[in-house]
């Protein structure tokens, strides 16, 4: 209980230093494209039920679902090819090809094969977050202690149970961390996908908001966003501490 | 039955780039029930017989017999304890000792009750669902051990088991140790760098050559697991005979000083 009030109120003393800084900065420049957080927030508020939270909704929607997907599938892939040298030597080359190229530039194809709904959003962002936790998966299991594996092994363990109870949880913590740095680089994905095509989305909502010129729309829109990034980045957080109970033990 | 033979064995590694030897020509038996030390020159490949021993490593040649029937691979009373001691970090003290029980199909009840008694017997009940990071270096090899009694091994091979303990801490797991096997009878294969330590718990002492490893000789160490044989001079007779046995394998890298300090 006590952790979770310093969590909050380490949360409160940010937020109000943010927003001193912007309240400044927005005096300083004096321009009506950076309004101050008051007209900001009091739009926030008024727009929160009616537009920004189905907006909001979407946006999360396609985030979480190409985490998930891309978690998924890049998890047991990439500790399969860490784990096994055979298969390394077919991917590895694979990865360091495809890995460095921006998958952003995909997005023009995607619209045209998948039109301009949640698919190819989804697609781009899938595609992103799988190539970030298949080359993590796949160095955390290269990296797992021989003697864990051999003593695991001693017992008798099955290739099966080795990856179960030895190379899964051993890379766990390195692939939430992963996903947790996936989080900001999915959502600026999110942001541009759903400005280029569609009507859904708070990408959609703040883009619309800046064509019509609606500047402090335009910044609820944004604080929106930020704080779509807030709470994935908090469950993350929170599925972690579930899950990798062992990493928050004190010695 | 857990008598351990070695015979003409031979175990290649295949290290970055060459093939290293690391045991040729082995011979050894240990008879069931017998407690050995090994100690030899750092490179005399005790590891690999250790890992030949438990079924992880395969022979380039000749065999490996325990209790009769030839080992390739992991056998089901046979506990292999290493020196980081091969816990998991991820599992509550309770989890990492049910391991074994686990791979091997054993359901949770049984599993829980032969667990709770191995714990008890190492003190080590209520840590019971604590994590190995939250354990001192001494109960954490504690927790190896009651690993290794939830099996029931009947072989216990161990690779510096001690080595990362403070000086304290080891002389009382090497009490540990003796008090179990004293209590157990279960044939015992330990690999040690402390002279001390295997003169304390061998009933032979294996010294072995380095690159490629064979036995060099064999120390008879009758005495093993009297009361006091620690203070005894017949122990430090033991010792100074190994260290020189040592020597001559070339375990201290300058010699001409070797000498001078003995």
């Amino acid at each position: 209980m006590n952790a979770w009030l310093r969590r909050i109120g380490g949360y409160a003393i940010a937020s109000a230093a943010l927003l001193a800084g912007w309240q400044l900065l927005s005096m300083a420049i004096g321009s009506q494209a950076l309004p101050g957080p008051v007209p900001a927030l009091s739009d926030f508020g008024r727009l929160l039920f009616s537009d920004l939270l189905p907006h909001a909704g979407i946006s999360a929607w396609r985030v979480v679902a190409s985490m998930t997907i891309g978690a998924a599938v890049a998890t047991p892939l990439g500790l399969a090819i860490g784990r096994s040298p055979r298969a390394d030597a077919v991917f590895a080359p694979m990865i360091f090809l495809t890995y460095p190229v921006p998958k952003v530039v995909f997005l023009p194809v995607l619209l045209v094969l998948l039109g301009i709904g949640n698919l190819p959003k989804i697609a781009l962002i899938t595609l992103i977050v799988f190539f970030q936790i298949l080359v993590t998966a796949r160095d955390a299991a290269r990296g797992i202690p021989a003697s864990a594996v051999l003593s695991v092994r001693s017992l008798g363990a099955t290739r099966w149970q080795v990856f179960r109870h030895v190379v899964v949880p051993a890379a766990l913590p390195d692939i939430f961390t992963a996903l947790r740095i996936s989080t900001g680089t999915a959502i600026a994905v999110l942001f541009f996908s759903e400005t280029v095509a569609g009507s859904e989305g708070l990408g959609y909502y703040i883009i619309d908001a800046w064509s019509r010129i609606a500047y402090s729309e335009m910044f609820a829109g944004i604080i929106g966003m930020a704080m779509l990034g807030v709470v994935l980045y908090e469950l993350l957080e929170l599925a972690e501490a579930r899950v990798c109970r062992w990493t928050r033990v004190e010695r | 039955m857990a008598a351990v033979s070695v015979r003409e064995l031979a175990v290649t590694y295949s290290g970055v780039g060459r093939d290293v030897p690391a045991l040729l020509g082995m011979n050894l038996e240990v008879g069931d029930g017998e407690p050995i030390a090994i100690i030899g020159p750092s490179g005399c490949g005790k590891s690999t017989l250790l890992l030949a021993l438990a079924g992880l490593l395969p022979a380039d040649a000749g065999e490996v017999l325990i209790g009769g029937e030839a080992v390739t691979r992991p056998r089901r009373r046979t506990a292999l304890i290493l020196q980081d001691f091969g816990l998991l970090p991820w599992k509550t003290v309770a989890h990492n000792a049910a391991l074994g029980l686990e791979v091997r199909g054993v359901e949770a009840g049984a599993r829980r009750k032969v667990v709770d008694e191995a714990l008890e017997r190492l003190g080590l009940a209520e840590f019971a669902e604590a994590y190995p990071g939250e354990l001192s270096g001494g109960m954490r090899q504690r927790l190896a051990l009651a690993r290794a009694l939830a099996l029931d091994a009947d072989l216990l091979l161990m690779d510096e088991p001690l080595s990362a303990l403070d000086a304290l801490t080891r002389e009382d797991l090497q009490n540990l140790l003796l008090g179990i096997w004293q209590q157990r009878g279960h044939t015992a294969v330990l690999v040690t760098h402390s002279i001390e330590e295997a003169v304390f718990l061998g009933r032979r002492v294996v010294v072995m050559s380095p690159r490629p490893g064979r036995v060099a000789s064999i120390v008879d160490n009758p005495e093993m697991g009297e009361a006091g044989y620690r203070e005894t001079p017949a122990f430090l007779e033991r010792c100074v005979e190994l260290r020189r046995l040592l020597a001559a394998e070339g375990a201290f890298a300058d010699q001409a000083l070797a000498e001078g300090v003995r």
